[in-house]
């Protein structure tokens, strides 16, 4: 979608603006690494060194890389292995092999530049391991293996292969460096005691202990056009805005509650990516209501919409359901009951709604079922009829609420009714 | 394709033929001329007699080992059929790496005489097959064109270390096996597998008269104690015989040979030609042949055993009393063995050979003279004619010991090299099955010769290894060969002394010696080395939390064990490893075993039925196979089979296998194990304990080996630390090595002492063994702080270690309020819930659950307030 509307943009107009945009969504799209991993700069050394020794020593490491989801693991990753490459005496001298939680072993001897051949799992393991087994410190190209999403392979049979490498990894065969990233970090206990053993136990940490202010001159710096930019006077300008937007109360307030969310950069670029997206020819600058809006797509809770496309008897059984959640404190209903409620209403309170036949509030309410909004309470065992299933409300009472203040041309008494005590 | 008939297919009965030539009254052994095999289905029976050439039985049907008959003989029960043989080899017998000594290619039907002391000559006379047809060829002659493909062509000897020429007068032609020439009997006794390891052998005759040895082994032995040595203090004996060769060379190796009985033997021999060939004064010339035993002893004994004869010291092989570490002192000694040692130890073997002749030229007037004084024509014609040979002998003893020494020095490679042998191995193992090819050429021509058999034998009399030959043959690949690309610049070498030190701290770097495994060592050693000297089979168990060293200490017995094989210390034996971990399935076990025992592949069925047959089958040339089991716990299957197995083979007769297991569990035979597994593996066991602070240290200490890099209270914490956590060698070198990389990254800013330090240490064992939970916490997100502080106050409200996430989310709304955020709505609360679970700070239930996945904490609620606290 974002590169259909890239091209549309193109079209329309070609011009510094569909420029600037252009390179800031590479940007934020994670489409190129960054120069320089940003408040990383330890882990960044240490882990550069540990490869380095591998590449330039031949000297078999073996190191995890933990840190939560979006901390930038193998940004940080990507960054050393290019530095890395880039040292003249590693840059013939290391293989890497990149393995994936599904690709199989074949994959990993495929990539390691062997003949590939057809064979069984259990030949293929003979084989990587007398390969590995064949080499030595000082004559044998290193080998990197990159294990990403380490706490899977964990989950394998027997940790066969990470027994195996770890194995290598502490034997004078030929060089390895084994690295692992996890979001776990709770990943050592899953290896059993022999392969935990193996392992050195070297771990690298990525918690970003950033402050706010630091966040700021992130974001003002993602949205910032390089100086080399082709139209000095336009980057100028854009920039001087980025400058004045970030300055901006409720733009920093939007921030803010970002930051409180999560700390890491990927929400931030997806934040930023919408509101970059909403700059056209007619406004060339990144003005405030963009990100306001785009902050609004973004915080928008998953089932406000569905709710708002309900009819006014779903809107009414759901109602009903909030009162038997309060009125049961929680437990399970069955349509039987809520019906009873519903009529309860009508009988009693409702101007504006009509008597509906039994038939047509029980499609309503399989309505409402496809839809998740109810799910039933897990016994597929045992066959009940299906106005006595029972049932759970998936929305939590603000939710309900919300969707209500929210429903266009809601009746007041149907308002009314949600917002009364008892049913 | 097979042309001989083997005992599985047709039932062979054998029958001896005339009346006993002669008897042996003390060991009660009746001597007979010939015997005749008949075959079920064939009408006319074969007949083998004294001095024909015949098949043995081998592991093979294909290609039977060939030999030449010279005794035969009954005990005195009548049953057992005992033959005695001189051993021919064939091509595909002799060891892959000796193939090139020959030089040229082997003609299809050529065979070897071969000559080694080590091996066994007798077997048992129901493994014969038949009578075969073999032909001299002189050396400068080309093989015989347009003969039947069934005769064989001897040329040359092989003695396990080279070709040589094959002297005539060793080959009778074998056209009168009833009385043939009696000047053969003095070379053929000679070159019989003589007394060396035998010697040993008779120091624990009570293992050898129990005949697990080798095929119907009827030894000589029988009629001696049976109540002799047990193993161990054979064993022991050994390594105190070994001991004292390392201090003083040949010299004392003679005084230990000269208490053992081979004697008795030899004498027996002798009596027993005698017989054969004056088949009419048995018993009366017997007794006064007895002086010419003695001579027939110097024949038989090789150079270094005749050198024996000399020394009259008292000194016995059975005097274990001298303390058995000093067994293992001798073994660092030999680990440490340099080049210029071993060629010390040739030349000192030189004067001996040289002392030879002129010794046999002593003893022969004298043993004349012992038989003239019997007076008997006989005697004197037969002393007469072993005198003769002898001086043929003499001379010919001296031209072998050049060649010997001339190999011996070819031969020989820097230890380097030994300790690559794996990856050497497996070059020969390329080679094998290239021969093999050709063999299989060779097939269709007649000389039916069975790759099976090329590949289990071939390795049989493994020597000096003359690995130089290996890798230089240019070979087309056949396979893919497995390999690591190498690289193009060398690896750099450690530059500074923090350096030098984190390379020599690598867990992977071998340690010259292993400190600290002293006992156990010792006691794997003698388990290991008394079985192979034995031949019999066994199974060990050990056991230990990972990281004691286990794998370790049994790769270093096998290392020193080989090394004393290839000093001809103890017989050759071949080392087999697997790993459990290093197999997808338990059954992988047996094509493993198998394609590293014999290079071929098979299925797992296929393979078990192979190593069943290879384990059970009587084969007299066999040699002891070591087998290390790693991670044994591995290969437990449901019907155990695998695990039955291994353990059961080495239990067979003729097995000659010693099978080493390693686990982590000290009681996993109780435990997983059924009863007759747990049983078949025996009461061998041994338990690794983790290692103390003190052993720790000294660990490290002996691996920096006076690299001066840390500071001892340093050095001090360290083991403590992890000897109070685990025990865990791995571990303590990984944080010594992580102390060192700290302290080169400070040294380079405060300019301290360059030692690394208590605080360098400090700084790797929070770095390894500190809790990443509280930091994650304190760097989590505000909406992630605030949540597990939800989490924890609903936990308070119901008095439980759970909640819904809908409960949760209603105590986060508040406690937004509270702090004055806007609350979160529902996908985001669930967003950071999720989030929390990714990091395992919390355990969550599958997100399908949404509003009733249920949440519980994965840290302590303590960990939470604290780090939250702090904040």
């Amino acid at each position: 979608v974002q590169d259909r509307c890239g091209c549309v943009l193109m079209m329309l107009c070609d011009g510094v603006c569909v420029q600037a945009q252009k390179l800031l969504r590479e940007r934020l799209c994670h489409q190129k690494l960054p120069d320089q991993p940003v408040g990383l700069d330890s882990q960044y050394k240490h882990l550069l060194e540990l490869l380095r020794r591998t590449a330039v020593h031949g000297e078999s490491n073996s190191v995890l890389i933990v840190g939560p989801r979006g901390s930038g693991k193998t940004m940080l990753l990507g960054c050393v292995l290019r530095e890395l490459m880039s040292l003249k005496e590693a840059q013939k001298n290391v293989l890497l092999v990149e393995l994936n939680e599904k690709l199989q072993l074949c994959n990993e001897t495929k990539s390691l530049g062997f003949l590939v051949f057809q064979g069984s799992f259990a030949e293929n393991l003979a084989f990587l391991l007398e390969a590995l087994k064949k080499g030595d410190k000082s004559s044998s190209r290193p080998v990197l293996f990159v294990l990403d999403e380490f706490d899977l392979f964990a989950h394998h049979k027997n940790q066969t292969l990470l027994y195996n490498l770890l194995d290598v990894s502490q034997s004078a065969q030929t060089p390895v460096a084994v690295l692992g990233l996890t979001c776990r970090l709770d990943v050592l206990e899953l290896l059993e005691k022999r392969v935990k053993s193996r392992f050195s136990h070297r771990q690298i940490h990525l918690f970003s202990s950033l402050s706010f202010a630091q966040y700021l001159d992130v974001v003002r710096a993602q949205l910032s056009l390089p100086p080399d930019f082709p139209d000095p006077k336009f980057s100028d300008e854009w920039n001087h805005s980025v400058t004045k937007l970030c300055e901006d109360k409720t733009v920093e307030e939007i921030l803010r509650r970002n930051f409180n969310g999560s700390k890491d950069f990927r929400s931030l670029h997806s934040l930023l990516f919408l509101a970059v997206s909403r700059v056209s020819v007619s406004h060339s600058t990144l003005r405030e209501a963009d990100l306001i809006e785009a902050w609004r797509l973004i915080s928008v809770d998953s089932k406000a919409n569905v709710l708002h496309g309900l009819s006014i008897l779903e809107l009414c059984l759901i109602i009903a359901m909030k009162h038997l959640n309060d009125t049961y404190d929680g437990e399970p209903f069955n349509f039987q009951m809520v019906h009873n409620e519903f009529k309860k209403f009508i009988q009693r309170k409702s101007h504006s709604i009509h008597k509906f036949e039994k038939p047509v509030v029980m499609k309503a309410f399989e309505h409402l079922l496809q839809l998740e909004l109810v799910r039933p309470v897990d016994s597929g065992v045992c066959k009940v009829q299906r106005e006595y299933q029972l049932m759970r409300l998936m929305l939590e009472h603000g939710q309900v609420m919300e969707a209500l203040q929210r429903y266009p041309q809601c009746p007041t008494d149907v308002k009314q009714w949600a917002l009364s005590a008892f049913g | 394709m097979s042309r001989y008939i083997t005992r599985l297919r047709m039932r062979r009965t054998y029958k001896w033929n005339g009346r006993p030539v002669g008897e042996d009254r003390k060991l009660k052994r009746q001597y007979y001329e010939s015997m005749s095999i008949s075959v079920e289905g064939k009408t006319e029976d074969a007949t083998v007699s004294l001095g024909q050439y015949i098949l043995i039985e081998g592991d093979d049907d294909d290609n039977p080992f060939v030999a030449q008959l010279l005794k035969l003989y009954t005990d005195d029960s009548g049953k057992k059929k005992t033959a005695v043989l001189q051993w021919f080899v064939r091509m595909c017998e002799v060891p892959q790496n000796k193939r090139k000594l020959l030089g040229r290619d082997p003609h299809p039907q050529e065979i070897f005489f071969y000559q080694d002391r080590s091996c066994d000559n007798e077997v048992d006379g129901e493994t014969i097959l038949g009578a075969v047809q073999i032909e001299y060829v002189p050396v400068q002659d080309p093989f015989p064109v347009g003969k039947s493909r069934d005769i064989l062509f001897v040329k040359l000897l092989w003695d396990t270390k080279s070709f040589r020429a094959l002297d005539p007068e060793l080959m009778q032609p074998s056209q009168s096996p009833k009385s043939p020439p009696p000047s053969s009997r003095g070379p053929q006794t000679r070159a019989l597998p003589t007394p060396d390891p035998s010697v040993m052998k008779r120091a624990m005759s009570g293992i050898l008269t129990r005949g697990s040895m080798s095929t119907g082994k009827m030894s000589s032995s029988e009629a001696e104690s049976l109540h002799s040595a047990s193993k161990l203090s054979a064993a022991k004996a050994l390594s105190a015989k070994r001991r004292s060769q390392a201090v003083s060379g040949p010299q004392v190796r003679k005084k230990l040979d000269l208490c053992s009985p081979s004697k008795n033997m030899s004498r027996d021999d002798v009596l027993g030609e005698l017989l054969d060939e004056r088949s009419e004064k048995t018993l009366t010339s017997k007794l006064n042949t007895s002086p010419t035993g003695r001579i027939s002893i110097s024949i038989r004994l090789t150079p270094l055993n005749l050198n024996k004869e000399e020394c009259v010291s008292p000194l016995s092989s059975h005097s274990p009393d001298k303390p058995r570490m000093t067994a293992h002192d001798k073994d660092d000694a030999a680990r440490a063995r340099t080049p210029s040692r071993r060629k010390d130890s040739a030349a000192l073997r030189e004067p001996a050979l040289a002392a030879l002749a002129e010794e046999e030229h002593e003893d022969s007037p004298i043993n004349t003279a012992a038989t003239s004084r019997s007076k008997r024509k006989s005697a004197q014609l037969v002393s007469s004619r072993i005198k003769k040979q002898l001086n043929l002998l003499g001379n010919k003893i001296g031209l072998q010991s050049d060649g010997e020494d001339g190999d011996d020095d070819d031969c020989f490679i820097p230890s380097k090299i030994d300790l690559q042998s794996s990856s050497d191995e497996e070059e020969e193992a390329k080679i094998d099955s290239e021969d093999e090819l050709i063999v299989k050429k060779h097939r269709g021509s007649g000389t039916s010769r069975s790759t099976e058999k090329t590949r289990v034998s071939a390795r049989t009399p493994r020597k000096t290894p003359s690995k130089k030959t290996a890798p230089a043959t240019p070979r087309t690949p056949r396979h893919a060969t497995p390999s690591i690309p190498s690289r193009t610049a060398p690896a750099r070498k450690p530059g500074n002394v923090l350096e030098e030190a984190r390379a020599r701290l690598h867990v992977s770097s071998v340690p010259e010696s292993l400190p600290c495994r002293e006992q156990e060592f010792q006691d794997i050693y003698n388990f290991v080395e008394s079985k192979v000297i034995d031949g019999t089979g066994g199974c060990m168990y050990i056991s230990g939390v990972p990281g004691t060293g286990k794998t370790a200490t049994v790769h270093e017995v096998i290392r020193s064990l080989q090394q004393s094989a290839e000093q001809d210390e103890i017989p050759h034996f071949r080392f087999i490893e697997i790993n459990g971990m290093k197999m997808t399935d338990p059954h992988q076990a047996y094509v493993q075993i198998l394609q590293k025992l014999t290079d071929q592949k098979a299925t797992p069925d296929h393979a078990a039925a192979l190593l069943e047959k290879r384990f059970s089958a009587p084969a007299p040339k066999k040699e002891t196979v070591v087998l290390l089991v790693d991670e044994l716990d591995l290969l437990w299957t449901r019907k155990q089979n695998v695990m039955y197995n291994l353990f059961d083979w080495p239990t067979r007769r003729n097995a000659r296998l010693v099978v080493l297991t390693i686990a982590n569990t000290m009681d996993l035979p109780e435990r997983i194990m059924i009863n007759r597994v747990a049983s078949r593996l025996g009461l061998t066991r041994m338990s690794f304990q983790p290692y103390t602070f003190k052993q720790l240290q000294q660990i490290i200490t002996s691996r920096l080996n006076r690299v001066k890099a840390f500071e001892e209270d340093a050095l001090q914490l360290v083991s403590r630390k992890v000897a109070a956590l685990s025990g865990d060698a791995r571990r303590c070198l990984d944080i010594c090595r992580r102390a060192t990389e700290i302290c080169e990254h400070s040294g380079s800013q405060k300019n301290s002492s360059g030692l690394v330090g208590m605080s360098h240490v400090m700084e790797a064992l929070d770095e390894m063994f500190s809790s990443s939970y509280i930091s994650a916490i304190r760097c989590a997100s505000v909406q992630e702080q605030l949540f597990l502080r939800a989490v924890i106050a609903e936990f308070r409200r119901l008095g439980l270690e759970e909640a819904t996430f809908q409960q949760v989310f209603v105590q986060h709304q508040a406690l937004c309020r509270v702090e004055g955020l806007q609350p979160a709505n529902v996908s985001e609360g669930l967003t950071v819930c999720q989030r929390l679970g990714s990091c395992r700070l919390l355990l969550l239930e599958g997100s399908r659950l949404d509003l009733f996945l249920r949440i519980r904490l994965n840290v302590s609620q303590d960990d939470v307030l604290y780090a939250l606290k702090a904040d």
